[in-house]
């Protein structure tokens, strides 16, 4: 095994269309048109000595480093802002770059400490590497006049130091800041000698506007920034290439390590979807892997009152497969199901959906996807004929138009945010439809053109609004839709959109947007250039959910922005492997691949393949699941990595439901909320602990590479595996990669993957098969999947959840970039200093009305529940608007949200509660209630440990 | 109300709400539409429950619905 490092060639890349030839030192090599002279060279093979330059920024020129002489040019220029051009002749190295080099080099170490031994960047410092280059052997200048060398580290951030004694003002961090991240957090302050770097107005790295990407760090030459894991382990020795299980971006990293111990998560230049960039979590947020609340032994009992007795892996499972065929002969076969688990992977995935259809021998297998992105799925599949992003994240650097609806990719998609606002930086215009001001709305050199800040629960209104104006000033494409659409059902569409009630003064009547802003978005996305569409749960989680995709989908349609770069629907996908779930037949009702048990040809492949007879019923969705065990004929169920008590709305009622079931089988990391209605309790192991693969946003396949050996002692697909065996349903896979090729046997869109090919490749975008043996990168290309790509009416149907007198206000839930999902993982790491608990946004004139002050407790209430938590006043909402986030079980919004879901679906409405806020001192009795439980089952696993 | 009575409104609650969503394409079309989408997505056991909730007289069903449940009745007893 070996360190990873990637070929640092100085300044990035130019695409181009015509090459010039140059030489360097002799050499003869050819480079697209306006590559600089440093990249040529390293091209040709040769290494300029550098220290402000770094592939992945622009050049900036400041060091003088990197000086060449050019024949037939005066003095020496730098090589690095320098482009290459016809027939230049370039010298690298003689006597004269060799004493200004040297000087230079001379200059920076005057003011350096020498403790290179106890550096923490010793051996991995390209300052020491430069002088060892340019042969530096003494230093004239002493220490004696004014330096640095005394100047005090920034400590403040968990996660890094900031010792400006060894900086070099080379301001790579500060581009770093500004062009891979798009934050601007970072400044160069002063003049010549006396500039510094500075975060923010000279403020700590914790308390600036810092969003702790690491972008700096990677990008610093020196020790100068640095990971605080690495001052305390050492550098590592070895790394291997592996997919971050957050969210789904699916950013690549390198897992840097010393033996089994990770020094620090880098994020890989090659990997496809984050191109060398990460988020705080990816990159930080590792350290749950080792937590001290992590449950490693297995665990039983008899009743969720009794304490957890600790036991081997055999008893665990013997016991959990005996109760599992005890429930099926005392209530039939569908007494049972399981739930798949978007944190898990593909081959998890499918193992689970495998048991469930085989093993339990019913369909009642569900995933959290239902929580969040099922919609996409009707949606998208009803419209285009797959369940599916269209585009891959490169597509968003040749879009005009970038509408974000519903999304907040600065804090739910981080890294790709990242990529959005360097394109829309460079001139797209960007529309936000969103209830809240998102931050991307106004950002450092961005503002959205148009902000639609619609009434939570009104999306179908809007965007079919959209589409009226669309049609009616005739902005539609007609040539696109009579070739790939089915014109008839436009036409009708057509004449549906037309109707008065989507005009756009009918559409700000229920959704409060002012019918020019409307139309100015309307005629933007329709005749800006590449129009693409990001959305995310803002548009699914609502009772029309499915509607607004397929309204969205409508749009896409009728402007002809589909098929090609630059444009489609894409779904920010939550979750790392929501996507992947999703395809892996995780839905009740659907096969791998989205294929509908209904299906005989299909039931067949897998009867075969399975040695089984596939039911040929939908079976039940999670929420059904739970009305049945309230009703009887639900008794248990087999969950991995989910916490549906915690992530599901109404939370009385759920976890009423597992309560009634006599046995819960939990296989997670930690004893999350569910499993305090649990009766075996399997420990999980983290992606660090496993091989296999990830899907992403835009469809991409990436493995997941095993780094340590699993702590809890298997990898969570051997756990599915042993319980499959209990259950007297052989399994005998040897690796994931052979669960990847049995998938890949019986599912069209999957029959040229392979983990080997994945080795090759780095990633594959499904389908991949014949027809496209190396991925799909951009889908509908000619042709729609289902051919004809089809217009839905979609008409606006009003949520059932009305405000009224007693909840006079609209709740909307969200997520912010340091805190992921049920926070399970992020709330045990440090991430915890930048989002201790959840707070409640609430416009200044609804604070006021209600006596509530900013940081007041509050309390918020619904039909369905209360809680109580902080208020924070922002003009960020809308009068009428709240919202809060629901990473925190002590806060737990969804004891509040409603049981109101998408009609298609079942998909939550979390997007749109009816509420009143007050002020309180004290919390909910529930909460007190629960804190009280919670402690007890945790001291009930106690004797076990 | 029970928690029986619950669940039957709450299945009600969503065959209407099926209905409701596919009423802009017309009568016909809908009824087919609504009883395709249970048949689809619904459960034996669920669709069982709200046939035997429609044959002790079906209260709170919308017209829609209630065509498409009776199709969906006469489809199982075949
Ligand atoms: S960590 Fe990221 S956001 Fe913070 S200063 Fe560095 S580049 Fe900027
Ligand atoms: S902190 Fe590092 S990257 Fe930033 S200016 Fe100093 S040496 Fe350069
Ligand atoms: S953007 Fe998503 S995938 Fe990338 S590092 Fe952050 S959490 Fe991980
Ligand atoms: S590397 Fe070219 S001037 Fe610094």
């Amino acid at each position: 095994m070996k360190l990873y490092n990637e070929s640092d060639h100085g300044t990035p890349a130019k695409k181009a269309t015509s090459e010039v030839k140059l030489s360097v030192d002799g050499r003869v090599v050819s480079v697209p048109a306006g590559t600089s002279v440093m990249r040529a060279a390293a091209i040709a093979g040769i290494g300029v000595p550098k220290l402000c330059a770094t592939e992945s920024l622009e050049a900036f020129g400041s060091c003088r480093m990197c000086l060449v002489e050019i024949e037939g040019r005066n003095g020496t220029p730098a090589s690095c802002t320098t482009p290459a051009a016809e027939g230049m002749v370039v010298h690298t190295q003689n006597e004269r770059l060799k004493k200004l080099r040297r000087g230079v080099m001379e200059l920076y170490i005057s003011d350096h400490p020498l403790d290179c031994l106890t550096c923490s960047a010793n051996g991995d410092c390209e300052l020491q590497d430069m002088a060892g280059a340019v042969g530096l052997r003494e230093v004239r200048y002493g220490y004696d006049g004014e330096n640095h060398l005394k100047a005090k580290k920034d400590e403040s951030n968990p996660y890094f130091t900031f010792d400006p004694s060894k900086c070099i003002v080379c301001s790579r961090c500060v581009r770093a800041c500004d062009e891979t991240q798009g934050t601007l957090a970072l400044t160069i302050q002063g003049r010549g000698f006396g500039s510094t770097v500075s975060a923010s107005q000279n403020q700590s790295f914790l308390e600036s506007e810092c969003v702790s990407c690491g972008a700096c760090i990677k990008a610093c030459p020196t020790a100068t920034l640095m990971e605080k894991s690495v001052i305390d382990i050492g550098l590592p020795e070895h790394s291997v290439i592996t997919t971050c299980a957050y969210c789904g971006v699916g950013c690549t990293f390198k897992a840097e390590m010393r033996g089994e111990e990770v020094v620090r998560m880098v994020p890989f230049d090659d990997g496809k979807a984050n191109q060398g960039h990460s988020c705080v979590k990816g990159r930080f947020a590792w350290g749950y892997t080792t937590h001290k609340e992590r449950v490693l032994k297995p665990m039983i009992r008899a009743k969720v009152t009794d304490p957890w007795q600790e036991v081997s892996w055999e008893r665990a499972i013997t016991h959990a497969a005996s109760e599992i065929r005890r429930l099926q002969e005392a209530h039939g076969r569908g007494a049972v199901g399981g739930i798949t688990s978007s944190r898990c992977t593909n081959e998890e995935t499918f193992l689970v959906q495998k048991l469930v259809r085989a093993a339990f021998g019913n369909n009642n297998v569900d995933t959290c996807a239902r929580v969040c992105h099922s919609p996409t799925g009707y949606g998208l599949k009803t419209t285009f004929g797959t369940s599916a992003g269209t585009q891959d994240f490169e597509s968003v650097e040749h879009a005009d138009v970038i509408m974000v609806i519903g999304a907040n990719p600065t804090d739910g998609h981080p890294v790709f945010a990242s990529r959005m606002k360097r394109r829309l930086r460079a001139g797209a215009k960007l529309i936000v439809i969103d209830p809240r001001r998102i931050d991307l709305v106004r950002t450092p050199h961005v503002e959205a053109s148009h902000h639609l800040a619609l009434q939570p629960g009104t999306n179908v209104a809007v965007l079919t609004g959209l589409a009226h104006v669309i049609v009616s000033e005739g902005l539609a494409n007609e040539a696109f839709i009579r070739e790939r659409c089915d014109f008839d059902e436009y036409l009708q569409w057509a004449e549906f959109v037309k109707r008065p009630e989507y005009s756009p003064e009918a559409v700000e009547k229920v959704s409060g947007v002012p019918a020019e802003t409307l139309r100015g978005a309307a005629r933007l996305y329709a005749s800006g250039g590449n129009g693409a569409i990001y959305y995310g749960l803002g548009v699914t989680e609502h009772s029309q959910g499915s509607t607004a995709v397929m309204a969205i989908a409508n749009l896409a349609m009728a402007t002809g922005n589909l098929g090609r770069p630059g444009v489609g629907v894409n779904p920010l996908r939550g979750q790392n492997n929501v996507q992947g779930s999703c395809d892996m037949g995780s839905f009740p009702h659907e096969l791998v691949g989205y294929r509908h048990v209904s299906d005989a040809a299909v039931r067949a492949i897998f009867d075969k393949a399975w040695g089984v007879k596939v039911d040929p019923e939908p079976g039940l969705r999670i929420s059904n699941m739970i009305d049945s065990a309230l009703e009887g004929s639900f008794k248990g169920i087999y969950i991995q990595g989910e916490d549906i008590l915690q992530s599901d709305p109404n939370t009385k009622h759920i976890a009423a439901g597992l309560g009634a079931m006599e046995c819960v089988i939990v296989h997670d990391l930690f004893l999350n909320e569910t499993a305090s209605y649990a009766h075996v309790f399997l420990p999980g192991s983290t992606f660090l602990e496993k091989d296999g693969t990830f899907t992403n946003a835009e469809r991409r396949i990436q493995l997941v590479r095993k780094v340590m050996t699993p702590r809890n002692g298997y990898a969570d697909w051997e756990i599915t595996q042993l319980l499959s065996n209990a259950l007297g349903y052989p399994m005998h896979y040897a690796h994931p990669s052979e669960i990847m090729d049995e998938i890949a046997r019986t599912t069209p869109t999957f029959t040229g993957v392979s983990f080997d090919k994945l080795d090759r490749l780095g990633s594959i975008q499904w389908p991949c098969n014949d027809r496209a043996p190396e991925g799909t990168p951009v889908m509908h290309v000619g042709s729609f999947v289902r051919g004809k790509g089809r217009f839905v009416l979609t008409e606006f149907v009003p949520t059932d959840e009305k405000t009224g007198p007693r909840f006079p206000l609209l709740l909307t839930t969200g997520r912010i970039l340091t805190q992921y999902n049920v926070g399970a993982q992020t709330r045990r790491t440090a991430n915890e200093v930048w989002h201790p608990e959840d707070r409640l946004e609430i416009h200044p004139f609804d604070a006021e009305e209600r006596g509530v002050k900013d940081g007041d407790w509050v309390k918020l209430a619904s039909r369905s529940g209360e809680t109580t938590l902080r208020a924070q006043v922002t003009d960020r909402v809308a009068p009428g608007v709240v919202y809060t986030t629901f990473h925190h079980p002590s806060t737990q919004a969804n004891v509040v949200t409603s049981e109101y879901a998408d009609w298609a679906t079942s998909c939550p409405e979390y997007k749109v509660t009816a509420v009143q806020v007050s002020p309180t001192r004290e919390p909910a009795e529930w909460q007190t209630q629960y804190a009280r439980m919670s402690a007890d089952q945790r001291k009930l696993a106690e004797p076990s440990k | 109300m029970s928690a029986s009575a619950a669940y039957d409104e709450k299945l009600v609650y969503m065959a209407n709400q099926i209905a409701r969503n596919f009423s802009i394409h017309g009568e016909e079309k809908a009824v087919a539409s609504t009883l395709d989408h249970i048949r689809m997505f619904w459960d034996p056991r669920m669709r069982a429950r709200i046939l035997d909730h429609l044959r002790a007289g079906g209260v709170g069903l919308e017209p829609t619905t209630r065509r498409a449940l009776e199709l969906l009745s006469l489809a199982a007893t075949e």
